[in-house]
């Protein structure tokens, strides 16, 4: 304190030092951020939606590393370089800066609504595989040509209803492979979250609702199904690992034998509807 | 002690007619609705007695601690005492206390209890998922998740509120009491009763929808859904005069010379959670009130197949629910920014901007409660607008990183143990604002939403956020409120495995999530074993490195019982500046506040004149 002017600083340029480390980590970073980590981020290539996400994944996480980079290396710099050393030393009575202040807003208000208008583009695009209620608002090209498979949730399983074959209910789920699928998540009972990890899909299934999503399938893969909503008891058992997407001479091959396994059971279901109310009203309570 | 000063009003009395209250609900419960059981043909639960049992439970404890003493000393013509059990040793601890002082020490150590419980309820979770296959039965571990979840929601709002805020913000706006102090011990007491209410959800088989009680599944659960019911009911009460009492001490109750811009940054994080605690809890109430008809008088409000909706829950359910996890995240900044120019010797940077950022905080908080809702199936034109207002929030945000970075900048930085826990808010919160930001994403949560990401994100927030904060204002404060002080060196041990195991507990849960593992299962994908085993191992050495602090509490504070100075830290806060512990009336003379106090290195001096010569003596 007795050497050093305090008000005027040290006569060190902290601030430029700190800029350039700042610089030199973020071009290091920002690269292997967006590049080498951003593409490991699930849930991988095995939809449209998917992909999209993972796209989406690696444009945020290559915003948000010259940000950590940022606040980590002032927080570094600031706890070696300023760490005190002399029991009776004071910091520099600065109380604010008003160039910095504005910056900063400016800078955070830029990043936060360049990232939403981006975020909101690629939602608008295909609606990126989420639950979009009964109207569907963003609409994948082609959405006209789409095909419909129906998901029911109940306590504590999936099952698959598709009205384009009469509307056989299965209980796994298999999708043709390169189609554009319109999926209608409803539930009999209780809340259930249909949640296709690898295709990317999450839509809740509320009873009586009509949650459409819609996903583009690509290549021949397993399909990887959890509920993510609590839905009582059994909800960690509700996962169906036995799906798959198949080639689309396989899925016509597929179909037809589930017509001819499921097609007497199907004609005593209710007929196919997007909602289902079951009578008598499952109630406890 | 003579055995004659158990009779009266007190915890024990309060507990006997607490329980007296219960069967008395419980039986006039039966008496109501005896009869129409066998009518619904669900004999087997009553929850209309179980409600009333909780209710006259409820009424009976706050009477048997004597909150109906002064209504009636006032209805018979009596002049009441506002200074009921001021002075009476350590009894006044286990009643009803005037003193904010004392009701900051009861909070300390009943939401510590509670604290404590939850964890252990989290230790157990993850004992659970050691391995893919269930250990425990299904109902009981759903139970153990409602209970950790719920009970850290519940209690945890009022950690800092409760402690720190009722035992400091009257003593830093250079008053001597709350604005309503029997309300004051009255936030506390019906916490407690409603921690205890939660805790009985074992008897009546425990709750299956973990803290969301979400809609139908809510009407579906047995009776120990009631329980979850009641303690929310209650801690939105509690919660809801808190901040209520909070806004009008700090509006009315300052001290001539503390204007609104020499206020402490900390009040300022107590304002602006308060205004949320005033406003959101009785969004929940009602929302629960709902809730207790549809499972008592047969209404179906929630329920699809009468006519009503579970998206009415969802909705009032989350305009409460995040405006909540911001009523645990805003205590954190004000403790976050009034510790650091302490420690680093320099004055807070940027004043006027971290209070707006905190203010925006709280505004913004009320307009994005959608964004729990983006696949629930409710209108999706409505989600570009809940990502974007949910994105806002890191502007607001953003300056609380800014101002404490620009604090600490060139200033003279000591690493005490306070200090240290402050510092980690810097590196918790980062990690865990970020994750949000994916989270707000809607594309990108749409993978994340629902899944142990989800989990990893809120826990970084809150208890990265929340609880190393709190953990910063117990080693900050403690020697003030009791007048001893805690181990250094345990402290710092204490610190950094709780901060190394921290890390390694919840960072690994982000990529758990993303690889698909739903929250709340009993049962994962056994490729996920190894990363579940890496995170319960360092979940207990978390959980040890909170037992080595309830070591560290006892130990300095039952045993070492080294004295406390006055003012350790050199701080140029008002509090410190008094003898510790605060003498009953804190000043002699009400104070005269001529500066903020965070005038280091301008030679500003003390924050008030004429500081606090002792009331009642050290």
């Amino acid at each position: 304190m007795a050497t050093v002017d305090t008000t005027r600083g040290d006569g060190v340029p902290h601030g430029r030092r700190v800029i350039i480390i700042w610089l030199v980590l973020s071009a290091i970073m920002t690269p292997i951020a967006a590049f080498v980590i951003g593409p490991l981020i699930p849930p991988g290539n095995d939809s449209v939606q998917a992909m999209g996400q993972v796209f989406d994944n690696q444009v945020l996480i290559a915003f948000t590393m010259p940000i950590t980079c940022f606040v980590l290396v002032v927080l570094g710099y600031s706890l070696i370089v300023f760490r005190q050393r002399d029991a009776a030393a004071q910091g520099v009575p600065i109380r604010g800066h008003s160039g910095i202040q504005v910056w900063w807003l400016v800078v955070t208000t830029t990043i936060v609504l360049g990232l939403a208008a981006f975020g909101t583009y690629e939602l608008v695009k295909d609606g990126a595989g989420g639950g979009q209620g009964p109207n569907a608002t963003f609409l994948p090209a082609h959405h006209n040509q789409a095909m419909d498979v129906q998901v029911i949730a109940q306590q504590w399983e999936f099952t698959y209803r598709y009205p384009t074959a009469g509307g056989i209910e299965v209980p796994h789920l298999y999708l043709p492979a390169n189609t554009l699928i319109r999926l209608h998540v409803t539930s009999l009972d209780v809340i259930h979250s249909f949640w296709a990890v690898n295709l990317g899909v999450k839509a809740d299934a509320n009873p009586g609702t009509d949650n459409v999503a819609y996903v583009e399938t690509r290549h021949p893969t397993k399909i990887n199904i959890r509920c993510a909503e609590l839905c009582g008891l059994w909800h960690g058992y509700m996962f169906d690992e036995r799906g798959h997407v198949v080639s689309q001479p396989a899925f016509a091959a597929w179909l037809k034998l589930q017509q001819q396994i499921y097609g007497p059971v199907s004609k005593v279901l209710p007929p196919y509807a997007t909602t289902y109310s079951p009578e008598p009203p499952l109630r406890a309570g | 002690m003579s055995w004659r000063r158990l009779i009266g009003f007190n915890l024990l009395t309060a507990i006997l007619l607490g329980i007296g209250g219960y069967y008395l609900g419980w039986w006039l419960g039966h008496q109501v609705t005896g009869p129409s059981l066998d009518y619904f043909g669900d004999t087997d639960q009553n929850d209309i007695a179980l409600f009333m049992g909780y209710a006259f439970g409820v009424i009976g404890f706050l009477i048997g601690m004597g909150f109906l003493q002064y209504p009636l000393a006032r209805l018979r013509g009596y002049p009441a005492s506002l200074r009921e059990k001021e002075s009476e040793g350590i009894g006044r601890y286990l009643g009803l206390c005037t003193d904010h002082k004392v009701v900051g020490l009861q909070y300390l150590f009943g939401v510590g209890l509670f604290f404590f419980i939850a964890g252990l309820n989290a230790m157990l979770i993850r004992f659970e998922l050691l391995r893919p296959t269930p250990v425990f039965n299904s109902g009981n571990y759903l139970t153990l998740v409602g209970l950790h979840g719920t009970m850290m929601m519940g209690m945890m709002t009022s950690a800092v509120l409760g402690p720190f805020a009722n035992y400091f913000v009257p003593i830093m706006i250079g008053a001597r009491r709350m604005a309503f102090p029997r309300i004051e011990s009255l936030t506390f007491w019906l916490l407690m009763a409603a921690g205890g209410i939660l805790v009985t959800t074992v008897f009546f088989g425990g709750f299956p929808t973990g803290w969301t009680g979400y809609e139908p599944l809510n009407d579906q659960a047995n009776m120990g859904m009631d329980a979850y019911i009641m303690f929310f009911a209650l801690v939105g009460v509690s919660m809801c005069l808190l901040g209520l009492n909070m806004l009008a001490t700090v509006i009315t109750m300052r001290a001539p010379g503390m204007t609104w811009s020499r206020l402490p940054i900390f009040v300022w994080g107590v304002v602006s959670t308060s205004i949320l605690n005033l406003l959101a809890p009785p969004v929940l109430i009602a929302a629960l009130a709902m809730s207790l008809m549809d499972r008592t008088a047969q209404t179906t409000y929630y329920l699809q197949s009468g006519g009503g909706s579970q998206y009415l829950y969802e909705n009032l359910f989350w305009f409460f629910g995040h405006p909540e996890v911001y009523i645990l995240a805003l205590p954190g900044f004000g403790i976050l920014l009034e510790l650091l120019p302490v420690f680093s010797r320099k004055p807070l940077w940027g004043y006027r901007l971290a209070v707006s950022g905190m203010l925006g905080v709280t505004l913004l908080s009320f307009l994005v409660w959608q964004h729990h809702l983006f696949f629930s199936g409710i209108n999706s034109s409505l989600r570009p607008f809940y990502m974007l207002s949910t994105e806002l929030i890191s502007i607001p945000t953003g300056l609380t990183f800014l101002c404490g970075l620009m604090t600490i900048w060139r200033g003279s930085i000591r690493f005490t143990v306070p200090m240290l826990f402050a510092l980690a808010w810097f590196f918790n919160f980062l990690v865990g604002g970020l994750s949000g930001f994916f989270n707000s994403d809607t594309p990108s949560d749409t993978t994340e939403h629902g899944s142990f990401y989800v989990m990893a994100h809120f826990h970084y927030t809150i208890m990265g956020g929340l609880i190393f904060t709190f953990f910063a204002a117990i080693y900050y404060w403690l020697p003030k409120m009791t007048g001893l002080e805690l181990n250094e060196r345990l402290g710092k041990i204490h610190f950094w495995s709780m901060f190394i195991a921290f890390n390694s507990t919840f960072m690994p849960l982000f990529a758990v999530g993303l690889l698909g593992q739903p929250r709340r299962v009993v049962t994962y994908d056994p490729s996920l074993q190894w990363l579940n085993d890496w995170v319960s191992v360092s979940a207990f050495v978390l959980g040890l490195s909170m037992l080595l602090f309830l070591y560290n509490l006892v130990y300095s504070l039952l045993f070492a019982r080294v004295r406390a100075e006055r003012n350790p830290w050199g701080s140029l806060s008002i509090e410190w500046q008094l003898p510790s512990p605060v003498p009953v009336q804190n000043f002699d003379r009400i104070p005269v506040f001529e500066n903020d106090p965070y005038g280091y290195g301008d030679g500003a001096g003390p924050v008030a004149r004429p500081v606090g010569v002792p009331a009642g003596g050290s």
